[in-house]
């Protein structure tokens, strides 16, 4: 509760930083934080914005089934060998921080200009996290808990469900909360370069245009989104942790 | 690049600390790092193969030792020694800026326990707004150029160095400060000879990161709204249909990046590999 | 209050004490909480020059508190800490201490984490040198002057920090269960050279511990507190003579020494227990 209040009073600092920007910029090409909530509720009026949305929102809820299941499924895979580990760990972690919108034409080249190159785009982005933090709990699960299962003899398949899911939970939601954040980057990069739709492109359309109210408050409410999706993961991964 | 002494090793360790050591020390080349390399080898072999033999077009993917050689030419000819320039300058700008601020930004919230509490939660959850989408507004503020590309490189790169800055400060352990009060250190000699050094792993481990996230910054930004740097010769290659071109500077942006990465991963390695207790 | 087990042993002139507790109490208030606690005192006691002074006493008695007190670390709410016949204010000059915790710097080669204090205190180099090679030398470390403390074991570590402190020539030393996480063959030798130290050196050492036998072993007197807030409830003299070691643990009055410690602790201990 005190830190909700902590948080909120950061968020007004932030509110009225914006609103001293607006002011000090020449012409106020910047808008105003209320300008930009004007314009957001405008948007939420206008058909267009919905449908721009709604491509958004596919291409993001696809790419997130896809790069959670693939990214748990790979990472179960390499964690039950150790030496799959050591060899792709490095591999991981090196494409983790690659600046992945190099990349980006290829995914093109290969997928073409439609919704399933930003898709495969946000995969790009979103698996490798959930398959680093899925492969190192398993490799890092203390071999205590597998000894204790097999001396009370439960069955492989019992030990999986009963013992190595919940020893390696935590870390899986945590992987998923960086995954899910990245996946929402990924398609939003993906519109913005080379497509005809999405929010993505819609502030790019709205910038060459320059329409900033409309590009401020399309920011926001993607800010807003990816904030409220980490809040409920985060405390969720809190629950699991105990 | 075996540890310095590692044949000083008591020989009368127990058990575990040996195998800590031996766990630890990174030797010339571990089996996983040849199984590795071989692993890496390989597919870029099968792409080879595959773009070769046609199951792969041209048009989509061209054959890694056309990449190769397209890397050569782009660096002999000098055509883009100016975008690499500016990429390079504006990633070392970004990463510099985010380091220094986010370390002087960690040490002020970790100073003050009460605005700590507000900021932490919200640390946690600010990597996941897509920083990109606020581009504009650094057009508006810095101008097109170099200064809103830096900006947007820092923004997503300082998070990272002010979270290992508290993790730092936090993980000084108790006794250091003890003795330090023991040996009458006064605050500066005390800030200089032990906190800092106590929590140098963990902010090595933040700059790593920062280097990582300003690379992704820059590129990602010259990429879709630029007119000059690497990222913008890729794209701009890419509307021109130029592909040997494209492949070319993605190879070296790949090779940079990984070099970097890796020789940064080492230090961070060997500092961590003091905390192991 | 002082049971003597056998002759007593030869004790200093009472005429000078090295440290002097009069009426020392500390009294804090928990993070958070107006509530206060009584964590220690009043404590009254005299600690000669070049005594081997230990104190047991139930988990969360006030030791610790006892030893910050002494080592200047925390102030005295009520009653006067002495050193050397000044008060103490701040961490006076000639005390060194080692705690339990590992405080050995693991950026920092074992030569240089020994010849800290010194360098910083302008020490001519060679008096340095010297003085630090001395000092490994006598902890046995000599073979690992340039390895790093992640590279050694936990024993070798705290002995990293006696060295550190011997070198700094206290004459005051004060240990904060500096052996407690050492298996108990370790233990029995770091005793071994914490008396070797202790008779060279000449200074006078305080020493916190939870074991018995470390205590009845190693000390000139024991003194035993009692659950939180702690007193001390018995002062034993061992009456063994400076040239003792770890061999003495076969003598007949040690079985005796630490089982009237335990006596002594026992209810103490159990009240801790109950208390959580």
């Amino acid at each position: 509760m005190k830190s909700a209040i902590g948080s909120a009073a950061v968020l007004l600092v932030l509110m009225l930083f914006w609103q001293g920007l607006h002011l000090a910029v020449a012409n106020s090409s910047l808008p105003s934080p209320v300008t930009t909530l004007v314009q957001l509720v405008a948007l939420f009026g206008d058909p267009d914005f919905w449908k721009q949305t709604s491509q958004t929102a596919q291409a993001f809820g696809a790419a997130v089934v896809l790069s959670t299941v693939g990214g748990i499924a790979l990472g179960v895979l390499l964690g039950m060998n150790r030496t799959a580990g050591s060899v792709s760990e490095p591999i991981l972690v090196n494409l983790y921080s690659l600046p992945k919108v190099t990349l980006y034409p290829v995914v093109l080249l290969v997928f073409g200009l439609g919704i399933s190159a930003r898709i495969a785009f946000g995969v790009m982005h979103g698996m490798i996290p959930l398959t680093l933090f899925t492969m190192n709990a398993i490799l890092q699960m203390k071999p205590v808990y597998r000894r204790s299962a097999a001396v009370m003899g439960l069955s492989p398949w019992q030990t999986s469900v009963t013992v190595v899911l919940p020893a390696i939970l935590p870390e899986v939601i945590t992987g998923a909360r960086l995954g899910v954040s990245l996946c929402l980057l990924g398609v939003l990069i993906g519109e913005m370069f080379a497509a005809r739709n999405g929010l993505g492109y819609m502030v790019m359309h709205a910038m060459e245009r320059g329409d900033m109210a409309t590009v401020l408050a399309v920011a926001l409410l993607l800010a807003i989104f990816a904030l409220l999706v980490n809040s409920a993961l985060l405390a969720l991964d809190r629950a699991w942790r105990h | 690049m075996g540890r310095p002494s590692f044949e000083t090793r008591p020989a009368a360790a127990p058990q575990d600390e040996a195998e800590r050591v031996a766990n630890h020390g990174s030797q010339p080349m571990t089996r996983a790092g040849w199984i590795r390399l071989l692993v890496i080898a390989a597919a870029v072999a099968v792409l080879e193969i595959a773009c070769r033999v046609g199951w792969i077009p041209v048009t989509v993917v061209i054959p890694p030792s056309a990449m190769a050689t397209s890397l050569y030419d782009i660096i002999a000819s000098g055509t883009h020694w100016n975008d690499i320039l500016v990429s390079l300058r504006s990633v070392v700008a970004a990463a510099v800026i985010a380091v220094l601020l986010g370390f002087l930004v960690g040490a002020v919230i970790h100073a003050f326990p009460v605005v700590r509490g507000a900021v932490e939660p919200l640390l946690a959850s600010y990597y996941a707004v897509p920083t990109f989408m606020f581009y504009p507004v650094f057009i508006i503020l810095f101008g097109v150029g170099s200064g809103a590309i830096i900006a947007i490189a820092v923004l997503l790169a300082i998070v990272a160095m002010i979270s290992a800055t508290l993790t730092g400060l936090d993980r000084i352990p108790t006794v250091l400060g003890k003795t330090a009060r023991i040996m009458r250190l006064g605050p500066v000699e005390r800030a200089f000879r032990i906190s800092l050094p106590a929590a140098m792993p963990y902010l090595f481990t933040g700059v790593k990161l920062a280097v990582a996230y300003a690379f992704i910054g820059v590129i990602a930004s010259e990429f879709i709204l630029s007119g000059a740097g690497m990222g913008y010769a890729i794209a701009y290659a890419y509307n021109n249909f130029n592909n040997r071109e494209m492949y070319g500077l993605m190879l070296l942006i790949v090779l940079v990046v990984t070099v970097v990465n890796t020789a940064l991963d080492t230090v961070d390695r060997r500092l961590q590999a003091r905390l192991r207790r | 209050m002082s049971v003597a087990l056998a002759e007593p042993a030869v004790v200093a002139a009472v005429a000078d004490p090295h440290v002097r507790l009069t009426g020392v109490t500390r009294v804090f208030s928990r993070r958070g909480s107006t509530e206060s606690v009584h964590a220690l005192g009043p404590i009254d006691l005299d600690l000669m020059r070049g005594e081997f002074f230990s104190v047991v006493g139930p988990s969360g008695c006030g030791k610790s508190t006892l030893l910050d007190v002494l080592a200047g670390l925390a102030k005295p709410t009520e009653g006067t800490a002495e050193f050397e016949g000044r008060p103490i204010d701040g961490v006076p000059a000639g005390v060194g201490v080692v705690f339990q915790e590992d405080a050995s710097f693991p950026w920092l080669t074992v030569e240089d984490n020994v010849a800290f204090g010194l360098r910083r205190a302008g020490v001519d180099p060679a008096e340095i040198a010297r003085r630090v090679d001395y000092a490994i030398g006598f902890v046995g470390l000599r073979g690992f002057v340039d390895a790093y403390p992640a590279q050694l074991s936990g024993g070798m570590r705290q002995r990293v920090c006696i060295a550190r402190t011997l070198v700094t020539q206290p004459r005051l030393i004060l240990l904060d269960e500096p052996f407690g996480a050492l298996d108990q063959q370790t233990r029995l030798l770091m005793g071994d050279e914490l008396l070797r130290l202790w008779r060279e050196t000449a200074a006078t050492v305080l020493l916190i511990t939870h074991a018995l036998d470390e205590a009845a072993m190693l000390s000139d007197r024991v003194g035993v507190m009692s659950a939180r807030p702690g007193v001390f409830i018995d002062i034993v003299e061992t009456g063994w003579d400076a040239e003792r070691d770890s061999r003495i643990v076969s003598h007949p009055r040690f079985g005796d020494l630490t089982g009237h410690l335990w006596e002594k602790l026992r209810t103490e201990s159990l009240k801790h227990l109950r208390d959580g």
